[in-house]
């Protein structure tokens, strides 16, 4: 990133993909990219070309999450330099196919942008998804999809824990955004939070469009939350779960959840309470696929990321 | 109804399933947390009046927390389908509901157990409802009179599918009466902690109704409001694909039970069109946007809703039901 005038110049984002189906039951995404794929007119912005892309089509076709192994697992080195072709699992063959089009994954050739489109069913909202501090272009763009779509609310949640990151489908990318809309059961499509995400991509495009054109923006400071530790579920020892998350938990992403306060209720109705050094920020609270992940929720903390200036090279 | 007192059958034997759909969550762990107190009741010395059978109908679906393994297990139980010679390579479904058919009736039987409770979760608004195939099934209408009255802060509704015994398709038409307590919303594959409680405490109440009616009380007859299945709507399809190509509208979404009438808004397609209920009757709409019915083409379904006289009964004494029994056999005789 070479700095002018004391804005950081980035090169114009000229190659963005929007991916959905990366898992196969969360139907936001799969809806429109499907949509984009048969009429991509709302998607296209001068000077950019957006590519959208079904990345599991076996999962969506079963409308489950994956098919041999989760895909948003599965964009590590070792899985992308794999010999075995076929004899692999599905999913690592698709994530080496994934990253010879849009990748290679750390190159100059990757893609500029990918958007990546979940759903959970936790309570999250909106929540634009970072994967590094330092990315001063993701950082802008989401400052000013939060301005856009003010007074609706859209968090930003950011996974740059060294053991808790993971290797993501749009981590292949130069700038990996992840967007996360919730509550919404799995192979299900609610027309609100379908509504929520086109809107939310809409300004997406619409921010590389300006940047591309050549628009300055200035430094700003953009509030997100930093993953900090994943709590599972209390278990027995036979790995069974004996709890379920607390009726005053239950729905209360980021909300303040304090030393003493409830987390669990035991089936038999018996309240295990929150026992942390300090005030945390719960979210991803109750997500049906991450009981087999051993995770009940994740606790964040809130922070200020600085955002340099950028414009285009 | 006038005074009269219906005397009816003692009910020795209940089953209460979970797990019949393997990623309904609630009664996968309700089932499993009565099995291991049932462990512990076992070691006391007094005598469980009431039998009480604990279900958990389709494990290797719950093992891997989907909905069915082959084919919908809950629609396995015609007579039909119970009967009749099946391959080696049968659905794993179909070997376990003659298992389950066993093991609780056979269905139509004298044997069969005298009360299935099956419990269901769905993703579509619905509060706590009871699912029959009869609204004339005393039994079940007083225990969802009990537990109305029991838990008032809890939206409580009876469904009616008229369905005659022979098509009847799910596990509850195995006893000699049954239901399905269906709860929502939850998302499948999660446990939301009121959504599991209702479940425990509604559980608790029918059992409790259980005992009481055989101690012999008399249960006095009143009213209950049932919601009769008319029909289901689908969502619009893309002809080639069969994909869908619109969503619940955001006014329906939630709206169970909120009555529809003709050329209310329906479905958003993805363009953002409205498109309204063409029906020419006012109707209740349930099941809404339920996902394990996207492929069995329903968006939704509609019902029509009556208010149902029962009368009050108890239950028989040992005289009526030994009269019951030789009349019974006289019957099969001729």
């Amino acid at each position: 990133m070479s700095s002018c005038n004391n804005s950081a110049c980035l090169n114009e984002a000229r190659r963005v993909a929007i991916f959905g189906g990366t898992h196969g039951n969360e139907m936001s995404g799969v809806t429109l990219v499907n949509l984009w794929v048969k009429n991509s007119a709302e998607i296209q912005r001068k000077g950019v070309e957006t590519k959208p892309f079904i990345t599991n089509p076996k999962a969506v076709e079963k409308c489950t999450r994956y098919v041999d192994t989760d895909l948003n697992r599965a964009f590590t080195p070792e899985n992308l330099s794999a010999p075995g072709g076929d004899n692999l699992p599905y999913e690592v063959q698709r994530a080496q196919e994934i990253n010879r089009i849009f990748g290679p994954k750390e190159s100059p050739d990757a893609y500029d942008v990918i958007f990546d489109l979940h759903n959970t069913t936790s309570n999250m909202g909106c929540t634009l998804i970072l994967e590094s501090s330092n990315d001063h272009f993701n950082l802008q763009m989401m400052h000013y999809i939060k301005k856009a779509i003010a007074p609706a609310s859209c968090l930003v949640l950011l996974n740059e824990h060294p053991l808790l990151k993971y290797s993501t489908s749009r981590s292949v990318a130069k700038h990996p955004v992840g967007l996360e809309v919730g509550p919404q059961p799995q192979g299900v499509l609610r027309s609100n939070i379908f509504e929520a995400m086109r809107v939310i991509l809409k300004h997406a495009l619409d921010f590389i469009e300006l940047f591309n054109e050549g628009m300055e923006f200035p430094p700003c400071t953009v509030e997100a939350f930093r993953v900090l530790e994943r709590i599972d579920y209390p278990r027995d020892a036979n790995g069974n779960i004996i709890a379920m998350v607390h009726p005053n938990l239950q729905d209360c992403d980021w909300e303040p959840l304090n030393p003493g306060d409830p987390m669990f209720q035991t089936f038999d109705g018996k309240t295990i309470h929150y026992h942390g050094s300090g005030t945390v920020y719960p979210t991803f609270i109750n997500e049906a696929a991450y009981y087999e992940k051993q995770q009940a929720f994740v606790t964040t903390r809130r922070e200020a990321l600085v955002a340099s200036a950028i414009r285009k090279v | 109804m006038g005074n009269k007192v219906v005397c009816l059958p003692r009910l020795p034997r209940v089953a209460v399933c979970g797990g019949t759909h393997g990623n309904e969550l609630s009664g996968v762990y309700l089932v499993r947390e009565l099995l291991k107190a049932e462990k512990k009741v076992m070691e006391k010395e007094e005598e469980e009046p009431l039998s009480v059978l604990m279900v958990l109908s389709n494990p290797r679906a719950m093992q891997q927390c989907r909905r069915y393994v082959d084919t919908d297990l809950n629609r396995c139980f015609t007579h039909a389908k119970l009967n009749g010679p099946i391959p080696d390579d049968a659905p794993y479904e179909i070997i376990r509901s003659r298992e389950l058919n066993a093991t609780l009736g056979p269905k139509g039987n004298p044997e069969a157990v005298d009360l299935v409770c099956d419990l269901h979760n769905t993703t579509a608004n619905m509060g706590l409802c009871f699912i029959a195939y009869s609204d004339c099934d005393w039994i079940c209408m007083h225990i969802f009179r009990h537990l109305q009255r029991q838990m008032p802060d809890v939206p409580m509704r009876y469904i009616h599918f008229d369905v005659s015994n022979k098509e009847s398709y799910s596990l509850d038409s195995v006893g000699k009466h049954g239901f399905a307590m269906e709860i929502g919303p939850q998302p499948h594959g999660v446990v939301r902690s009121n959504i599991y409680t209702a479940m425990k405490v509604g559980v608790q109440h029918m059992l409790d109704w259980v005992r009481i009616f055989n101690s012999g009380t008399i249960f006095e007859g009143g009213c209950v409001d049932v919601f009769t299945m008319i029909k289901h709507i689908d969502y619009p399809r893309d002809s080639e694909t069969r994909n869908i190509t619109a969503a619940i509208h955001p006014q329906v979404q939630d709206r169970d039970f909120c009555l529809l009438h003709p050329e209310d808004p329906l479905f958003q397609t993805f363009s953002g069109e409205t498109l309204r209920y063409k029906g020419n009757e006012p109707l209740y709409p349930f099941f809404i946007n339920e996902c394990a019915y996207y492929e069995k083409g329903i968006a939704l379904s509609l019902a029509r809703k009556r208010r149902v006289m029962i009368p009050a009964i108890r239950v028989q004494t040992e005289q009526q039901q030994q009269a019951n029994k030789q009349e019974f056999a006289s019957e099969e005789e001729e």
